[in-house]
């Protein structure tokens, strides 16, 4: 048996736990973690350049993988700084583990010299969290810890971890780790049958079905289920913003985004519907308008594997908690074993679909002298969608002119903040997908308001030569907030103007970067042919881009899913 | 409407705040809450007295249960044959004379409660009823004679019949 001190036993579980990669930043408080990860031969650490991008950088390296992430932070500043970055991931149901320093036992609660109480400050934002009171609470917390982040809903979980637990001194056995158990902990799994049995026969029955995939269904691994029963039963699908690329996009079956900015076919067809078949979304407000007015004829049916997500806005008249992939699977046996309908019975349904989208298809005008943000993304798509690529964005205009216009095929290929709606989250998401996927296309997308939140962790993109390509749709405003300022409050534009940006352009060079300006007038697709060729370093393009643009449709606040503002003018 | 529900949670640091921390995130109100380890001491049992629509109650059994260190919850009054409810109350007043000192007996022996201290010139009862019945005694007391000081247990809940929080 080997005896090791307690930050070896940390590093020695996260290496038999697959560990390969973490993000963090040292400190006081985990230099002897940092000092046996110097050893390690299994696990790379990425110094990030603030906590906040280090928690983003997990973030992205997990949803593009599909794996726990992982950050390590000291304690006090260390720690306060992870806070915005764990609530984007906690919105998100991402699953991350974050390790943070903490002050010894016995300097804990006297105001010590970087000390702060971690897990007080990050309860709200994580599915759970771990003071380790001794050294042997290490190793089983932290395999508490990612069983609980991977299963269930997702989430991030915090293990703090005080600077005495971690010592050189004091060395005890390695256990080696067996199955987790916790009995206070059973995420369910299987849907109840005689609740499936009802779902099918409902869905059957229904003549206006729709099919709603949410973030679960991304983030269960379950979007093969998903197509083979939108197939099968020839269903609309609509996604939420999480949901993008659980259905592919450029499948006819396919309306796009609902929501305040989705599709105006989308949420015609939600408000339409008979039957929705929800499936790994929580119907967050920015996806139902007021949920009073909500799809006011259909019933709803609704997959979670988070029974606090059922009803807890729309109310679910079929609820059935579950994994989405085995619940799916489940519904795809009784279908095959049931008559089904002749799937000709939808035409008449199918038939006003494709008259929504006849009628207001997504689009916008082109502005002489003017490059539009649409455009810009429409560009980009084109240019970028034989390669397959990583898509990250920034929160704002930008993130749903992407969600828009950029058309996902695949999951796992837009990583944004959807629930928090983080700015700065795309840089270092970017950096962490690329981390977890180093020889593929990864763009990120963003303002040049969000890009100023995060912007220090392009040095992190510099050190490792990724060929990242970063398009700012620079229109020097807070985009987002100055169109409720256009519309709703007489054109005060009170604080979103961002005058005296930084030249992005000298700043691409700072940090060793590729960058360049594209102006009205020049040649968009040139732009970004120019910027996929580079490979060796990362790639900043500013395109100056119109300042009064209006991200349509916008459903109106408190409204129905049909209530939406179609053209600049305000109808 | 008011509503009782009873939570077994893990007996560990922190996991008090969880629950109390959940109820004021969410704006969930607390009326009273009580606490203590269990026959199993690794397990406490918490009574929360909250309270809102039975919706909301559903909602909040719900995300009480999604905490990781609580075992189960139940809402009493929705249990199938209903709930019990106890609160206790201890009351201290003055009596700074031999009429009042009589007054207090007799109202502790009306309602069967206990004196547990006297000392020259106070009282200390103890009750133990329903709220409601709590309430009465109290005002009652109050009607009397002045309170120095009045401490209620909130309250404390249970399943009637065989039905069971355990197991």
């Amino acid at each position: 048996m080997e005896k090791l001190n307690g930050a070896a036993q940390l590093v020695r579980a996260l290496e038999d736990l697959g560990v390969t990669e973490i993000f963090g930043y040292p400190g006081a408080a985990v230099v002897d973690i940092y000092d046996e990860l110097y050893n390690s031969k299994k696990i790379h650490h990425t110094l990030a350049r603030h906590e906040q991008g280090a928690v983003h950088e997990a973030d992205g390296y997990a949803r593009a993988s599909g794996k726990v992430g992982v950050a390590l932070v000291t304690s006090g500043p260390g720690a306060t700084n992870t806070v915005t970055a764990i609530a984007t991931a906690y919105m998100d149901s991402i699953p991350l583990v974050v390790i943070s320093g903490q002050v010894s036992t016995g300097l804990i609660g006297t105001d010590a010299f970087q000390e702060v109480d971690t897990v007080g400050v990050t309860r709200p934002v994580v599915k759970y969290s771990f003071l380790c009171k001794k050294p042997e609470d290490i190793v089983p917390d932290i395999r508490k810890a990612f069983y609980i982040a991977s299963t269930g809903r997702k989430g991030p979980v915090v293990v703090d971890i005080p600077k005495n637990c971690q010592t050189k001194r004091y060395v005890f056995e390695y256990e080696q780790g067996g199955e987790v158990r916790l009995r206070s902990y059973n995420p369910t799994v299987f849907g109840h049958r005689g609740q499936v049995k009802r779902a099918c026969d409902e869905l059957l029955k229904a003549r206006r079905p729709v099919l709603l995939l949410g973030g679960g269904v991304v983030q269960g691994d379950a979007c093969n289920e998903a197509r083979q029963l939108a197939r099968m039963l020839r269903l609309p699908v609509v996604c939420t913003f999480m949901g993008l690329g659980a259905f592919p996009e450029s499948d006819p079956q396919c309306l796009g985004m609902l929501g305040m900015h989705g599709l105006y076919a989308a949420n015609e067809i939600m408000n339409g519907s008979d039957l929705v078949l929800a499936v790994g979304c929580r119907f967050a407000d920015r996806a139902t308008n007021n949920v009073k007015k909500f799809c006011p004829d259909a019933t709803i049916v609704h997959i979670d594997v988070d029974p606090a997500s059922i009803s807890k806005t729309v109310h679910a008249d079929i609820p059935i908690v579950g994994d989405a992939r085995v619940v799916m699977g489940q519904m795809l046996q009784v279908l095959k074993d049931s008559e089904i309908r002749p799937n000709s019975e939808l035409d008449p349904w199918w038939k006003q679909i494709d008259e929504w989208r006849r009628i207001h298809p997504l689009g916008y005008t082109k502005k002489e002298g003017m490059i539009r943000p649409q455009e810009v993304i429409e560009k980009i798509y084109e240019k970028t969608k034989d390669l397959d690529p990583i898509v990250t964005t920034d929160v704002g205009q930008h993130q749903m002119f992407t969600a828009q216009f950029f058309k996902f095929d695949e999951p796992r290929r837009l990583i944004s903040s959807g629930g928090l709606g983080t700015m700065g989250f795309g840089v270092p998401a970017a950096v962490g997908a690329q981390k977890a996927l180093p020889g593929r296309l990864v763009l990120c997308i963003t303002g040049d308001g969000s890009f100023q939140m995060c912007m220090q962790e392009l040095a992190v993109a510099r050190k490792y030569a990724m060929p990242l390509k970063i398009f700012i749709l620079d229109n020097s405003v807070l985009g987002m907030v100055r169109q409720f300022q256009t519309v709703f409050y007489h054109h005060r534009y009170a604080g979103t103007n961002l005058d005296f940006n930084p030249d992005f352009v000298k700043m691409a060079d700072a940090f060793g970067c590729e960058g360049f300006r594209v102006k009205p007038g020049d040649d968009i697709g040139a732009a970004i042919d120019r910027a996929l060729a580079v490979k060796d370093r990362s790639c900043i393009v500013d395109f100056i881009t119109d300042t009064n643009a209006i991200v349509l449709p916008w459903q109106r606040a408190d409204g129905s899913m049909i209530e939406m503002i179609l053209d600049e003018e305000g109808n | 409407m008011r509503h009782v529900v009873s939570i077994l949670i893990e007996n560990e640091a922190g996991a008090l705040s969880r629950v109390v921390g959940l109820f004021s995130q969410r704006g969930y109100n607390i009326e009273s809450l009580t606490v203590a380890p269990t026959e199993d001491p690794t397990l406490s049992r918490c009574t929360i007295l909250t309270t809102g629509e039975s919706e909301e109650i559903e909602q909040i059994t719900k995300q009480l249960h999604k905490l990781v260190c609580v075992l189960r919850v139940t809402a009493i009054s929705e249990e199938p044959e209903g709930g019990l409810e106890r609160e206790l109350v201890l009351i201290k007043v003055p009596t700074p004379n031999r009429g009042i000192r009589e007054d207090i007996k007799s109202i502790a022996d009306i309602f069967s409660a206990r004196i547990i201290d006297v000392s020259a010139e106070v009282i200390t009862m103890e009750y133990v009823g329903s709220s409601q019945e709590v309430d009465n005694f109290c005002s009652t007391v109050l009607k009397l004679s002045d309170v120095l000081e009045v401490v209620r247990s909130g309250v404390l809940g249970i399943a009637r019949g065989n039905h069971c929080m355990h197991s």
